[in-house]
């Protein structure tokens, strides 16, 4: 019961985090940079528990993001779920790669999620962005990692402490 | 392979991932997008969420906040002093440059009642500091710390220091969003200083750049000249510096001079910005002449043939300025709101459909 409890803490607590950080700003120059820290906690949520991590979730994420940060509501909330879907679609195998592949995998989706942001701007007639669209998703896969380790342990520490 | 989880299947947690949920929810995101697109409903949505948005505003922008708190306080004396010199010399230039304006002021008064114009150079702003939040690199928009209840409107000018930064497009209780001159969507009318030509600059989507496009090729511009608003379109007054220009060159076509400015504004470093309050429209009617005489209800009501017969009606005629100033006031208030309310419908300035 309280390890449930805690879990649900953990789960809870990494969308607030993500949110925030989403939101948080950066030094101009480093602006780009920004992983997008939102995909990034659906994507470990729906390779580590997916039973919680539906495309509904991923849903009502993706529009409580564009309440927050979006222009256009719905367009998070489509990115979510075309995340979430790929990954709970792979997860089997996203599961047990080696950190660097699932890396690299996470690469190829957050690409895809880019081309996916891409076209819904272009449908809703905004302007293309600049190159530098590009760059967010290679540190999206140098982030995680880091990201993932860090969260696993403060899931598993709880699971330990039990 | 998709997880078969038939047991606890409920809407928001379930744990497969078929695609008929996949296009369920695709076309429901795709339905939501295209609905907005068409209404606008985000804004309003956001308005009736304000109690969640506008913390979670502040919450993310406490860590900037705290990190300029803790540089103001280690900062040594030695460079609080030079700070402090470079100030006040830039207080005195500017104090010298204000003395100088007062007497040109002065003359501009005496020169407008000569020619009896209305244009008034009075200029109530209210100031704002940025909440350090980023709603999204590539989209160019900024939040301000102060919002309805504060008195701020859509379409407000938002200046600093150097020269015009852009207008607000959204309001929330207590926060509002800027959009920035450099936005893609973004237009606003200008006139080159040196020459008086009129012209509108777009927003290129870099901080750094603005866009001049379709100038006629006899047009003279060339780099260095300043832009300044030009007031047509009624959303920014007119005589604030907007850029520089920096490269002029023709256009694709040949047809046209394409020419990039550079904005005269610190776009991506003001931490405290100008709100330019509503002013009265330099054009349009001059507001009905106030009836003069004893008000209405001390003439009584007065037979009809003895006014017929004085030639005099007072009470029927101010009863009828009366209504007529009233019509005339709503008219008027009408022109006032027009531009508010498309502002509301639109983000983009009314500038851009006339230029």
């Amino acid at each position: 019961m309280n390890r449930m409890r805690l879990q649900n803490w953990v789960f809870s607590g990494s969308l607030l985090v993500a949110f925030l950080l989403q939101l948080m700003p950066l030094p101009p120059a480093a602006e780009p940079f920004k992983p997008y820290w939102l995909g990034l906690v659906v994507v470990y949520w729906a390779i580590e528990t997916p039973e919680r991590m539906g495309l509904g979730l991923a849903f009502l994420l993706g529009l409580a993001g564009d309440l927050l940060i979006g222009e256009l509501f719905g367009e998070q909330a489509m990115r979510l779920v075309v995340l979430a879907f790929i990954v709970l679609r792979f997860r089997s195998r996203l599961r047990f790669f080696p950190l660097g592949q699932q890396a690299l995998a996470l690469l190829a989706l957050l690409l895809n999620d880019r081309v996916v942001t891409l076209m819904v701007r272009g449908f809703s007639g905004e302007a293309m962005p600049p190159a530098s669209f590009w760059i967010a998703p290679l540190v999206g896969m140098l982030a995680w990692p880091v990201f993932y380790v860090l969260l696993d342990n403060l899931r598993l520490r709880q699971r330990a402490a039990d | 392979m998709p997880i078969a989880r038939d047991n606890a299947a409920t809407l928001f947690a379930e744990g497969g991932a078929g695609t008929l949920r996949l296009i369920f929810y695709l076309a429901l995101s795709i339905t939501v997008m295209v609905v907005d697109h068409h209404a606008h409903y985000l804004r309003a949505l956001r308005q009736m969420a304000n109690l969640v948005v506008e913390p979670a505003y502040r919450l993310a922008a406490l860590p900037a906040d705290v990190a300029r708190a803790t540089r103001t306080a280690v900062v040594t004396q030695d460079q609080l002093a030079s700070e402090n010199r470079e100030l006040r010399e830039q207080l005195l230039l500017a104090q010298a440059r204000l003395n100088r304006l007062d007497a040109l002021l002065a003359q501009n008064q005496r020169l407008k009642g000569l020619l009896d114009a209305q244009h008034n150079l009075g200029l109530s702003v209210q100031f704002a500091r940025l909440v350090d939040v980023d709603l999204d690199p590539f989209r160019h928009r900024i939040v301000l710390d102060v919002g309805a209840a504060q008195g701020a409107q859509v379409g407000q000018p938002v200046i600093d220091a150097h020269g015009v930064m852009g207008q607000l497009v959204e309001v929330l209780p207590n926060t509002s969003v800027a959009m920035l001159i450099t936005d893609p969507t973004h237009a606003i009318p200008v006139v080159v200083e040196r020459t008086g030509l009129r012209t509108i600059a777009y927003g290129s989507g870099a901080t750094d750049t603005l866009e001049l496009r379709d100038i006629p090729r006899s047009a003279d511009i060339h780099g260095g000249d300043k832009l300044l608003t030009s007031g047509l379109g009624g959303r920014f007054p007119a005589g604030f510096p907007v850029g520089v220009v920096g490269e002029v060159s023709t256009d694709s076509k040949g047809m046209f001079i394409a020419a990039t400015a550079r904005p005269s504004a610190a776009l991506d470093r003001s931490g405290e910005v100008l709100l330019l309050q509503e002013q009265q429209q330099p054009y349009g009617p001059p507001a009905p002449q106030e009836m003069i005489g004893p008000p209405a209800e001390l003439a009584g009501p007065a037979p009809l043939e003895n006014q017929a017969a004085t030639g005099r009606p007072p009470p029927a005629l101010s009863r009828a300025a009366q209504a007529g100033g009233t019509t005339a006031g709503a008219s008027g208030g009408m022109r006032e709101t027009s531009p508010k309310t498309s502002g509301q419908q639109q983000p983009m300035p009314p500038a851009q459909g006339t230029p």
